[in-house]
């Protein structure tokens, strides 16, 4: 009964909420990464990898230069080439695309163990200063609203960042040409071909831009949340995010709302000392929930019709 | 449009080489201004090829394109856009979770501010174009939703947005009934009145000659005839076509029924969608006759072959083959029980595509003593005999019976699902769209086939969708609606009184 209690008054604390929109905002940016390259026609498993390498050009460019800025858009800029690798394979050469997405999150991990080893030797990769962290921002004004100043308004900036990138993706998606037309290359490419449309720059694109938006999602991990570099420090979020995506059935609020819900499962781990319950069995809630929504308890839902299906111009 | 004025479209000299086929050889292809023109020939014959070089799709090794006088280089489908050439193709370019109004504009669509879709302009630019040619569609129904007519309506409507003046249709009717094939007839020649050129590709002769003003016939890559429609007939195109005279008219002899092969009684069941497809079948099928079913596709044709194949589970009824109750007995049984199955759908369910023609040949009869050693270990030798002999028997066109069905042309693949079903010497055959897809000269092979059958005294069940194979083959024709026989009618019933009783009109009370 205590355990009960304990997490009905865990739920009203402003703390929990601002640590699950944190949580959820982490998994969000690769999740809407996926809806992007999704709805383009190109499966996108790759995300983990991409976050990881984000996060760890981040910490290297920070440790390097000590300006944060610059560093975010390193991060932002190799989860960018890892996603350029999977386009490359994909989409000009077709391969099968789970097995590249597979193979770059396994490429991911291993590079940055063997660069950890390389460039800081077999030490730790090195902390970094609070000046060299993404800050947090608060809102003035705003952030004097009782309960929700806190969850909303006192926020690192990438949080802010995310939500205003959830608009403008589901704007671009469903409510411009470009988004039309992206859409239309993941349903049926051939008519999009024959309609004039540009379908190997459009694919390129939207998988590129996964790629961006998890190295800005690896960048927070280890220069926002975190402080330093650890290998394999993404923990399966990717994979977490890949199920939001599914579970939001590709649209970009409906993954915000997954992406709450177990960044919930992570707040309410993160906060187990207030809860008599092993944090060792709190700290799988997360995965936990992934599974249930990978099972199909969510219903089904119906992913883009080309999707995972490289285009043969002048095919049938 | 005077006669005096350039051709609209004037292909000279093409000529296209792909990996072992000469596709077009030195093709000469015109058509005028404002006239309908039919472009026929067997599957494989290049007309698709000679259609895609004119819409820019594929680009040929030689030869000029002259378009309104002008000669033109065509390199690809923007291009030919621009030229005012557009295409609605056999297997359309739509989108079906979109709205009609979004496929339409797809690629020109209007966009205000920095760049969203203009839902409004959409709207009133489709209105104009609907209004102009009487093509009524709602611009903000989900393409998915629509009928196959109303889609390819969609199709012509996107085609004319873009400012076509020459319509390419590949095979137009191939997916419609006949009502849908009468409307699209209708909006063909309101096109041409208001001023537009259309070419028509098709191997449905009857619609060819019923709807084009002239006609280019193609074979091999080459063109073997340029004819004036009022001036041909049926005989005369086939001939061309195939290079040989056709019997287009089924040869056969009065049927001579005997006994009842197999009694369908009141049988139910439900579609894939959970929904009841059929509901209440009754009929008898004789030894040594062929009863024929006509219906608009999707009026539980497809279900009923699949339930008496053994494919589909029967919710009522029953079934007796010759005093044996087979209602609920499996496909394997059913076989051994002598009952032959063509399945429609010949890719999916008739032939393991990866697989040789020798092993197709011996699909749902490799366990018995002929093909296998106390159904375990395969007898290859005698399977490749058989093989051998069918493809001699059959007719099918192949370099040897390894090669998979994969790379037969879908004529050829259909003679090897036939060969092997009416190689068992069934009691009783099923025949489902057994010419779909099929040439003409195979076509003529099948039927002649299966009317051996059933002098050889089979019984036999045909269902298809073209109307006049219904008609030439069947010795009685039951017309199915809505999962119902409504009416067993003969064989030289009108096709007007056949039409109606198809769309549920007509249908006399307490009939089959």
């Amino acid at each position: 009964m205590t355990v009960l209690t304990d997490i009905l008054h865990l739920l009203f604390t402003a703390n929990l909420w601002q640590a699950t929109l944190a949580a959820a905002v982490l998994l969000l940016l690769p999740a809407l990464g996926g809806v992007v390259s999704e709805r383009s026609g190109v499966v996108n498993i790759a995300m983990e990898g991409m976050m990881l390498t984000g996060a760890f050009f981040g910490v290297v460019a920070d440790l390097a230069w000590h300006n944060v800025w610059a560093a975010t858009g390193v991060a932002i800029l190799a989860g960018g080439m890892m996603a350029s690798i999977h386009a490359v394979v994909s989409i000009q050469f077709r391969a099968d695309q789970i097995v590249s997405g597979i193979a770059i999150n396994i490429f991911a991990g291993g590079l940055t163990v063997f660069l950890v080893n390389r460039i800081y030797g077999l030490q730790d990769v090195g902390h970094l200063g609070q000046s060299d962290l993404l800050p947090n921002l608060n809102i003035p004004g705003l952030e004097q609203i009782p309960f929700f100043g806190k969850v909303l308004f006192q926020q690192n900036v990438v949080v802010y960042a995310a939500l205003v990138l959830l608009f403008l993706t589901h704007i671009v998606l469903f409510r411009t040409r470009l988004g039309l037309r992206i859409r239309a290359v993941g349903e049926h490419p051939q008519a999009a071909d024959t309609a004039g449309i540009n379908v190997f720059m459009l694919r390129y694109g939207a998988v590129i831009t996964s790629g961006l938006f998890s190295g800005l999602a690896g960048a927070f991990l280890a220069i926002g949340i975190s402080n330093t570099f650890v290998p394999g420090m993404t923990d399966g979020r990717g994979y977490i995010a890949l199920a939001a995506m599914i579970f939001g059935k590709w649209t970009p609020f409906g993954a915000f709302i997954a992406c709450l819900i177990f960044g919930l499962g992570e707040a309410i781990y993160a906060n187990n000392s207030i809860i008599h319950v092993s944090p060792y069995l709190l700290s799988m809630l997360p995965y936990l929930l992934t599974l249930i929504v990978l099972a199909g308890l969510v219903g089904r839902s119906t992913p883009p019709a080309a999707d995972g299906l490289p285009y043969v111009p002048g095919s049938e | 449009m005077s006669e005096s004025s350039p051709l609209a479209v004037d292909m000279r000299g093409i000529t296209k080489q792909f990996p072992g086929v000469l596709a077009n050889n030195h093709v000469d292809f015109s058509v005028r201004h404002g006239e309908i023109h039919a472009l026929v020939g067997e599957n494989g014959a290049g007309k698709s090829t000679l259609m895609n070089i004119l819409y820019g799709l594929i680009h040929p090794d030689s030869g000029e394109i002259v378009i309104d006088g002008k000669t033109v280089h065509i390199t690809g489908p923007r291009d030919a856009i621009g030229l005012g050439i557009g295409m609605v193709h056999q297997h359309f370019m739509l989108i079906p979770v979109f709205s009609v109004g979004e496929n339409i504009m797809l690629g020109r669509e209007p966009v205000t501010g920095p760049d969203f879709y203009d839902h409004s302009h959409a709207r009133a630019a489709i209105a104009d174009l609907t209004k102009s040619y009487g093509l009524a569609l709602d611009p903000d129904a989900r393409m998915g939703d629509l009928p196959v007519g109303l889609q390819q309506r969609a199709e012509i409507v996107k085609v004319l947005y873009r400012g076509a003046n020459i319509l390419i249709l590949d095979e137009p009717t191939g997916v419609l009934t006949p009502q849908e094939t009468k409307e699209l007839f209708v909006v063909l020649r309101d096109l041409v009145k208001s001023g537009k050129t259309i070419i028509f590709i098709s191997h449905k002769l009857k619609e060819v000659l019923e709807i084009s003003d002239r006609i280019t016939v193609m074979r091999r890559g080459k063109v073997v005839g340029h004819l004036t429609t009022r001036e041909t007939n049926e005989e005369e195109i086939a001939t061309l076509m195939v290079g040989r005279e056709v019997l287009l008219r089924v040869d056969k002899k009065p049927a001579q029924p005997g006994a009842v092969a197999m009694k369908v009684e009141d049988l139910t069941a439900s579609s894939d969608r959970s929904v009841p497809a059929l509901k209440g079948v009754s009929f008898d099928l004789r030894y040594g006759e062929i009863l024929g079913i006509a219906g608009v596709e999707g009026n539980g044709q497809s279900e009923l072959m699949e339930v008496l194949a053994g494919t589909r589970r029967a919710t009522g009824g029953r079934v007796v083959l010759a005093d044996r109750d087979i209602t609920t007995m499996d496909a394997n049984t059913e076989r051994d029980a002598g009952v032959a199955f063509i399945p429609e759908d010949r890719r999916g369910t008739g032939l393991v595509l990866g697989f040789s023609i020798a092993e197709n040949s011996i699909l749902g009869r490799e366990r018995t003593a002929t093909f296998s050693w106390h159904e375990f270990v395969l007898r290859l030798v005698a399977i490749r005999n058989w093989a051998m002999r069918l493809v001699k028997d059959y007719d099918i066109r192949t370099p040897s019976i390894d090669v998979a069905a994969r790379n037969l042309s879908g004529g050829n693949q259909q003679k090897v699902i036939v060969a092997r079903e009416m190689g068992s010497n069934p009691k009783v055959l099923l025949a489902a769209q057994p010419t779909r897809g099929v040439d003409i000269g195979a076509i003529e092979f099948i039927h002649r086939q299966i009317v051996k059958e059933r002098d050889a005294g089979a019984a036999v069940l045909l269902v298809s969708a073209e109307l006049d194979e219904v008609r030439s083959l069947s010795d009685r024709i039951a017309v199915m609606y809505e999962g119902k026989i409504v009416s067993i009618e003969p064989p030289d019933t009108p096709e007007e009184r056949l039409g109606l009783l198809m769309t549920g009109g007509g249908a006399r009370a307490g009939a089959a």
